[in-house]
C-alpha cells in the first residue's frame, strides 16, 4: 500500500500532525510561537549545508535548528531581548541559507520544495524518517510530561519538586528541532510553525485539562492533513498550503464558537 | 537539621541581595523570616528551593528532603487549561483519597473540578497549600502566602497552616510582613535586611535594637491594627 503516493502523503501528514500537536501545546502555553518560527527559518541554512556536504537533509536541518536554539537560549538576557535575538538569527540564517544554496553548482534543487514542502513527493525513506522522528518526539514529551507541565506552569514550583526547568526547556528545544527537521518535506519550513500553533490554539476553548488539549490538537491536525490532502487533489492546489488553510479555517470556526459561548456565559451571569 | 545555609551570598545581576546568611531549621519548628521590602526574603526562600544559584556559600538539605513550596503569587496563563484536580496532581499523581484529604485540610473541598483561573485569590492560595501538602513535605515554605487576602482570610490561612503542621509534623519556614502573626505563631524569627540582623525567639527579637530600628514605624501601626483585630473578633464571637 506504500506504493501509492497518496497513501504515503497521507501517512506523512498524519505523522507530522501527531508529533506537532503536543509540542504545539507547549509552544502556545509558554508563548514560544516566535521561537518555533525562528527554528524553522534556520532550517533553510541546514538544508543548504546538507546539500553542500551531501548529508541527509534531516540531519543538516536538525543540527542547525539545535545550534540556533542553544545559541538563542544562551545569549538571551545579555543585552538583547529574546525576540530581538530570534529575529536576528532566524532571518539571517534564512538569508544565508538562500545565498548558500545559490552557490551550489551542478545540483538542481527546487527551493520551493523546501520552503513550502512537497508532500506528494514523499518516498518510503522519508516516511521512515518522519515516523521515526514523530515517535521520538512523542516519547520525549510523553516521558517528561509532568515535569514539562510543572516547569511551564511555574519554574519555582518545579525547582521545589526537584525538577530542573532548564532541563525541561532543553527537552522541548530538542523535540522542536526534530519536528522541524522531519516536517520540511511535508509542509516546508515556512509553514511548520502553523502546524505547531494553529491546532493547539484551535483546541484550547474546548478543553479543561492540558492532556485533553494535546489530544484534541492531534485530532484537529490529523483531520486537517487528510482533508487538506484530499482538497488539494480535487482542486489541484499546492498541498502544504492547502493543509494549513484547512487548520486556519478550523481555528476561525473555533474562535467564533468560543466568542459566542463566552458572551452567552457572561449574559447568564449578569441575568442571575 | 533539615536545611541550613553556610555563608550564603547571592547576587541578582550585579546587585548583592543576600550577604553571608547563616541559618538552619530543625525538624518540626516554625521559623518566620521578616524584613522590609526588598530585603531579600523571597530570594532567600528561592535559594533554599534551589531556584537561584548562590554566588558563594552553600545550601545544605537533609538527604531526601521533601519540600512543599507555596509561592507569593502564581499567574497561570489563560492559554493553559487546568482544572484544580489536575493542578494538584503535578508532578506526582496522588490517589483520590489523598487528594480529597489534602483539599479538606487546606479548606478547599469541592473545588476540584473548577478551572484554576476561575478561583479567587484566597481559594488559589489554599489550593497551592493543598498541593504542597500532597508532596508530603518535611519542610513547608510559604512566601508571603497571605498577600492579597483580607484580614480574616489571612487569619484563617494561618490557622490552616497550624493544622497542617500538626497533621504532617513538618517544619515551616514562612516569609511574612504580618508581624503580629509572626510574633504569635512562630518558634523562631529571623530578621533579615540583606544580612541577618537578628534571630531568635520572638520575644527576644522584638526587643532587640536591630529589630526596633527596622520596624519602628511598622510596629506602631501593627499595635493599632492588633487592637482593632481583637475588637473585630469579639463581635464575631471568635477568640484568640
Amino acid at each position: 500500500m506504500f506504493d501509492d503516493f497518496l497513501v504515503r502523503a497521507a501517512l506523512a501528514g498524519l505523522g507530522v500532525a501527531l508529533a506537532a500537536a503536543p509540542l504545539g501545546c507547549f509552544i502556545v502555553w509558554r508563548r514560544m510561537a516566535y521561537f518555533g518560527d525562528a527554528t524553522a527559518h534556520a532550517a533553510v541554512l541546514g538544508v543548504a549545508l546538507s546539500l553542500t556536504l551531501e548529508t541527509p537533509i534531516f540531519a543538516g536541518a536538525l543540527v542547525v535548528c539545535l545550534l540556533m536554539a542553544t545559541l538563542v537560549s544562551n545569549l538571551t538576557g545579555r543585552g538583547y531581548a529574546m525576540d530581538t535575538l530570534l529575529g536576528v538569527m532566524a532571518h539571517s540564517s534564512l538569508a544565508i541559507g538562500l545565498v548558500a544554496v545559490s552557490f551550489l553548482q551542478g545540483v538542481r534543487i527546487d527551493l520551493m520544495a523546501y520552503l513550502f514542502g512537497d508532500i506528494l513527493a514523499v518516498g518510503k525513506t522519508d516516511l521512515a524518517v518522519i515516523w521515526g522522528g514523530a515517535a521520538m518526539v512523542l516519547f520525549l514529551v510523553g516521558y517528561r510530561w509532568s515535569g514539562l507541565l510543572l516547569a511551564t506552569l511555574n519554574p519555582d514550583l518545579a525547582h521545589a519538586s526537584g525538577i530542573s526547568p532548564k532541563r525541561e526547556q532543553l527537552i522541548l528545544t530538542i523535540a522542536l528541532a526534530i519536528v522541524v527537521a522531519v516536517a520540511i518535506k511535508v509542509v516546508g519550513v515556512l509553514l511548520i510553525a502553523a502546524m505547531l500553533i494553529i491546532p493547539a490554539a484551535t483546541a484550547r476553548p474546548f478543553c479543561r485539562t492540558p492532556e485533553m488539549m494535546a489530544v484534541l490538537a492531534a485530532i484537529i491536525g490529523c483531520s486537517a492533513s487528510l482533508i487538506g490532502l484530499k482538497a488539494s487533489y480535487e482542486f489541484d492546489t499546492p498541498t502544504g498550503p492547502t493543509i494549513v488553510s484547512m487548520v486556519a479555517l478550523m481555528f476561525a470556526f473555533s474562535s467564533i464558537v468560543w466568542n459566542i459561548s463566552h458572551r452567552a456565559r457572561a449574559r447568564a451571569r449578569t441575568d442571575s | 537539621m533539615l536545611i541550613q545555609t553556610n555563608n550564603l551570598f547571592v547576587h541578582l545581576g550585579q546587585r548583592l541581595v543576600l550577604e553571608d546568611i547563616n541559618m538552619e531549621v530543625e525538624k518540626g519548628e516554625i521559623v518566620s523570616i521578616i524584613g522590609p521590602n526588598g530585603s531579600g526574603k523571597s530570594t532567600l526562600l528561592r535559594a533554599l528551593i534551589g531556584a537561584v544559584e548562590p554566588t558563594s556559600g552553600q545550601v545544605q538539605r537533609a538527604p531526601g528532603l521533601a519540600i512543599g513550596y507555596v509561592p507569593q503569587r502564581l499567574h497561570i496563563d489563560e492559554t493553559l487549561p487546568m482544572s484544580v484536580r489536575r493542578f494538584m496532581s503535578l508532578p506526582h499523581r496522588p490517589t483520590a483519597a489523598e487528594l480529597d484529604a489534602a483539599m479538606a485540610v487546606a479548606g478547599v473541598s469541592g473545588l476540584d473540578k473548577q478551572q484554576v483561573m476561575s478561583l479567587s485569590g484566597g481559594q488559589f492560595q489554599r489550593v497551592l497549600l493543598a498541593r504542597a501538602i500532597l508532596e508530603k513535605p518535611d519542610l513547608l515554605l510559604l512566601d508571603e502566602a497571605t498577600q492579597g487576602l483580607d484580614h480574616r482570610g489571612s487569619a484563617g490561612f494561618y490557622h490552616q497552616i497550624e493544622t497542617v503542621r500538626q497533621e504532617l509534623g513538618c517544619a515551616v519556614i514562612m516569609v511574612s510582613h504580618e508581624l503580629h502573626v509572626v510574633m504569635r505563631r512562630t518558634d523562631r524569627v529571623i530578621c533579615i535586611n540583606r544580612h541577618v540582623c537578628c534571630q531568635g525567639l520572638p520575644d527576644v527579637v522584638s526587643t532587640s535594637p536591630e529589630y526596633q530600628s527596622l520596624f519602628a514605624l511598622d510596629y506602631q501601626e501593627e499595635a493599632v491594627y492588633l487592637h482593632r483585630d481583637h475588637h473585630g473578633y469579639s463581635h464575631n464571637g471568635g477568640k484568640h
